[in-house]
């Protein structure tokens, strides 16, 4: 008995909305969101253009940075979390970002070949 | 003893995955807005992405015009994102407001959020009108078309984002903390923080890899 009401009293979340929380709980989740947000972005800014470190390490660490900065405006900010109410969410989540990177990744790769294969402009107009 | 071993049992399976569940009726009204509107924010992530594997495609096509390295501004963007991050955390503090039904707060914290979002449409349309007027516009290059779209895409999902936050001001003023008007306001919440989300994709791929060079 007590484990059926445990269980029809269990609800999913709607995406953004958090577990109950008083309220100084939920504007600390957001002060830390922002405190992380704004130390990320900083970093990035910094990173982009000093000469401290090796220079083609760069892009790769913006990348990683920008990314870390997406996750912790997903958890803090849209609060997108991994408990088991929130399987829906995630899961839509994932589905999304995987046609996000078919999209980019395929077509970065794709138009890299087609141009590294492609002869130089001058060379296909002397072809014709 | 009872209580304890049911406990466990919920925790060893959390998921409900081995137990047919009776369930309660469908889901509360509050859960399928929020769910229906995040697959629709989730369609618009992928919209953009389309935009970013242009922008990754062309950035290197200037036909001899101007590279990233030598139009963009880092300190305007700097001060862009600074807007869009504090706009965000502000509409957090407003939607905290609205569940706690407190106008006064509410008030305050959506009119910060717009005027933070109004100083980062200012910065980016005077961005855009100065590249026009030195003869980069967007039919300069292939690359300048990709800028152009990219980020004036998100200009205009904020500045859509900016008529909705007033319109959301305006019902809760009128009609006050219904259920309908909290629902419009949790989906104008994840609205704007999905903005950011995008901000951060567009500010790290086209400022900062654009300029380098």
């Amino acid at each position: 008995m007590s484990d059926e009401t445990h269980l029809t009293a269990h609800h999913d979340l709607a995406p953004g909305e958090e577990e109950q929380h008083s309220v100084g709980e939920r504007i600390l989740g957001y002060v830390v969101g922002l405190g992380l947000a704004l130390l990320l972005t900083a970093t990035s800014f910094f990173i982009a253009g000093t000469d401290l470190v090796w220079q083609p390490s760069i892009p790769v660490a913006l990348i990683v940075l920008a990314i870390a900065q997406m996750g912790v405006h997903l958890v803090f900010f849209l609060h997108i979390t991994t408990g088991p109410d929130n399987t829906n969410n995630v899961l839509a989540l994932a589905f999304g970002l995987l046609i996000v990177f078919l999209v980019v990744g395929g077509t970065v790769w794709i138009m890299s070949h087609l141009n590294a294969n492609m002869p130089p402009m001058d060379q296909i107009m002397r072809m014709q | 003893m009872a209580m304890t071993a049911t406990a466990d049992h919920v925790h060893a399976d959390p998921h409900h995955i081995g137990r047919v569940i009776e369930h309660p009726g469908p889901a509360p009204k509050r859960i399928v807005t929020a769910y229906g509107f995040w697959i629709f924010l989730l369609s618009d992530i992928v919209m953009f992405s389309c935009f970013f594997a242009a922008y990754a495609v062309l950035s290197g096509q200037t036909a001899g015009g101007p590279r990233g390295s030598e139009i963009f501004e880092q300190r305007n963007v700097a001060i862009e994102t600074v807007c869009l991050l504090l706009s965000s955390f502000t509409c957090g503090m407003a939607s905290i407001a609205a569940d706690v039904r407190n106008r006064f707060w509410f008030y305050l914290g959506m009119a910060v959020t717009c005027v933070l979002g109004l100083i980062f449409l200012a910065i980016e349309f005077r961005e855009f009108a100065d590249l026009v007027a030195r003869g980069y516009g967007p039919s300069r290059s292939a690359f300048l078309t990709a800028f152009f779209s990219l980020v004036g895409c998100h200009g205009l999902h904020v500045s859509a984002g900016i008529l909705w936050l007033l319109t959301m001001m305006a019902q809760v003023f009128a009609k006050g903390f219904r259920a309908d008007i909290l629902r419009r306001m949790m989906c104008f919440a994840l609205f704007w923080h999905a903005l950011d989300i995008i901000w951060v994709a567009v500010f790290s791929v086209v400022y900062l890899l654009g300029s380098a060079p």
